[in-house]
């Protein structure tokens, strides 16, 4: 892993005074913006996003300059619309860069829609982000007085307005269809695809959705060019992340890193694990992804290599849990999760995640069978790949995982008929 | 604080300011439905929570049929249709909260309100809520209240989150 002489994305954490809009400036702020402006085509800047590599880090990692040349070209206008619902379980990046620095985001957002002929933008920010949400209410007023935002933006021909739209609590508003609905003013349920937002998205027009740590490489990159993006990580992952460490460490936060860093250099800037403890597991990109255990620690975290391991990048929320960790109680903990987030829309889903959690409280009480696992097994076989939008699949991957790692531990809940790692059980989380 | 200043039972009348803001969101929004919920939130945050009334007066002004209004709100966890105390705390059940011990946290809250979760105290004063990932995780065990992030607490230190310098609904 190349090291890193200051921050690109975390950029704030270098440059006090940043969310405001004089701070922003100061430091080079919206430079970006005006040489796009100045000296590409629109096409132009959709090429050197492609050139650069730079994939989304809302969780599936596609090319975002594809992306951006999938939209429909009917002469309809196009809408750009940036996901900042960030609910994953141990992610909490863009919310640092939301609330830290929003002019970053502004900036890159205007870049996007300039380099997608997007006259309009919408941010769907979660509705606890309140803070967030105030924050980008006045960095966008701050932007619209200087003539970043509105008629003739710096005296160009093009024009953009933009939109802030609070969400009210619902994870699966971060699925990007789901999203759409919501943005709508509908339930959050996710839409059959296709047609895909890059043809028929908010209101119909053709939708580029972004997740805001995608938006936020755009000034730099635009500033730099596709090699200096090129200079970290790898040929298929080129570039920065910003991975969120979480979990037993005893300095969790967000760490910005090249994407070639292994796990354990991520576990090590974080601090470690507590001093007598050994790593069990660790979860490199969300509660969606699979486990992988301490043996995998030396594992980059680029698409490539976490795909290789048995696991995925998702959102880049790393969870570390050390060997003071009842996995029978983490797995229950996230399968109730995406029982409660579970949109209700169809069976599998639905219906599956009430019966893991069932069963998951069940052995982590003590009270389970030794047919439980192969039922766990069963049910997560019916949902995989056959529930309507990704968040079923979402709600196995950890489980299943666990399963195949940590069968034995499974195994002595039922045997042993108590949590051989003593983990206690309050009333009040089994409803 | 009487019970009408704090919206716990006022009178279950139409706010005169409900049409301007429904107006306003209208304006800022007025394609498909996506007025509907900035008109809910402005009006939770004025009274702590959405009673019938105003769902009505959303189902009125933005022209919405009454049920569409009742389905989109029971769709969304953070708007409450019930009586909602001067304190909203959320707790983080996630999992890296639950490995900071979160379970205990709320357990503690529990105790010292003599509430469960997802009650009021009956003087009003606080209602306690579980929350899935606050995106706050390396606060763990994180916490909102009245959606200002507190964190992290300790299962022990519940007390933090009782304490009068934490923000009351009127900042937010
Ligand atoms: C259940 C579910 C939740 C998601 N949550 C988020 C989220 O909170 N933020 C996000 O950017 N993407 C989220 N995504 C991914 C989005 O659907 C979408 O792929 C992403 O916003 C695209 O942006 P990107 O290409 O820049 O990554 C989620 C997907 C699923 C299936
Ligand atoms: S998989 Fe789950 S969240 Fe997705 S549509 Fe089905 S029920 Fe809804
Ligand atoms: S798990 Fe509690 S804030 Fe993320």
């Amino acid at each position: 892993m190349k090291t890193l002489d200051r921050h690109y994305l975390l950029r704030h954490r270098d440059v006090p005074g940043i969310d405001t809009l004089q701070g922003y400036e100061a430091d080079g702020g919206y430079s970006g913006l005006k040489k796009a402006l100045a000296e590409f085509e629109p096409d132009a800047i959709v090429d050197l996003v492609k050139a650069s590599g730079l994939r989304g880090r809302g969780g599936a990692g596609f090319p975002t300059g594809l992306k951006w040349s999938f939209l429909a070209k009917d002469g309809r206008p196009r809408a750009l619309v940036v996901n900042a619902d960030e609910g994953e379980p141990g992610t909490f990046k863009d919310r640092e860069l939301i609330e830290h620095n929003p002019h970053q985001l502004i900036e890159g957002m205007l870049i996007a829609s300039y380099a997608t002929r997007s006259p309009e933008s919408f941010i769907y920010i979660r509705g606890e982000f309140l803070h967030g949400h105030e924050v980008l209410q006045r960095a966008i007023a701050e932007a619209t007085e200087r003539g970043y935002l509105g008629d003739r933006v710096l005296g160009t021909d093009f024009s953009h307005h933009m939109y802030l739209y609070r969400g009210a609590g619902a994870y699966i508003c971060g699925e990007e269809s789901a999203l759409l609905e919501s943005l709508e003013g509908r339930r959050g349920n996710p839409r059959l695809k296709p047609p895909f937002p890059a043809v028929a998205g908010v209101y119909g027009l053709p939708t580029v959705v972004n997740n805001v740590e995608t938006i936020a490489n755009l000034p730099p990159l635009i500033l730099n060019g596709a090699e200096w993006h090129r200079q970290w990580g790898t040929e298929k992952s080129p570039g920065l992340k910003v991975m969120s460490v979480s979990g037993h460490v005893t300095r969790p936060g967000n760490y910005e890193v090249p994407l070639d860093a292994t796990l354990r250099e991520l576990v090590e800037m974080a601090g470690g694990v507590r001093t007598g403890h050994q790593v069990k597991a660790v979860i490199p990109g969300g509660s969606s992804m699979p486990l992988l255990p301490a043996g995998q620690l030396d594992t980059p975290i680029d698409y490539e290599s976490l795909v290789q391991a048995g696991s995925m990048l998702g959102s880049g929320g790393c969870i570390v849990m050390d060997d003071s960790t009842c996995i029978v109680a983490a797995v229950a903990r996230v399968v109730r999760f995406y029982r409660d987030e579970s949109c209700g829309k169809c069976t599998p889903c639905r219906e599956g995640t009430y019966w893991m959690t069932d069963v998951l409280d069940r052995l982590e009480g003590g009270q389970g069978e030794l047919g439980d696992l192969d039922t766990l097994l069963d049910v997560a076989d019916n949902i995989n790949g056959k529930a309507f939008c990704p968040l079923g699949d979402a709600s196995v991957g950890f489980m299943v995982s666990a399963i195949r790692n940590f069968r034995d531990e499974f195994v002595e809940h039922i045997t042993g008929r108590t949590c051989p790692l003593g983990a206690r059980l309050y009333d009040t989380v089994n409803y | 604080m009487t019970s009408e200043e704090l919206g716990t039972g006022g009178a279950p009348e139409w706010n005169p300011e409900w049409a301007s803001w429904a107006a306003a969101a209208r304006e800022e929004f007025p394609r498909a439905q996506s007025a509907l919920m900035p008109f809910l939130h402005r009006v939770q945050t004025d009274e702590g929570w959405l009673r019938p009334e105003a769902l009505d007066a959303a189902a009125h002004y933005l022209e919405l049929p009454r049920q569409y209004v009742e389905s989109v709100v029971s769709f969304y966890s953070l708007f409450r249709t019930e009586v909602t105390g001067h304190r909203t705390i959320h707790v983080c059940m996630s999992l890296s909260c639950a490995l900071a011990g979160s379970d205990a946290l709320l357990h503690n809250l529990e105790e010292a309100l003599g509430v469960r979760v997802g009650q009021t105290t009956p003087d009003g004063a606080y209602t306690l809520l579980e929350a899935e990932c606050l995106a706050a995780c390396d606060l763990a065990p994180a916490c909102q209240v009245n959606l200002r992030y507190v964190g992290p607490v300790p299962p022990e230190r519940f007390q933090t989150l009782l304490e009068e310098e934490v923000s009351t609904r009127e900042d937010a």
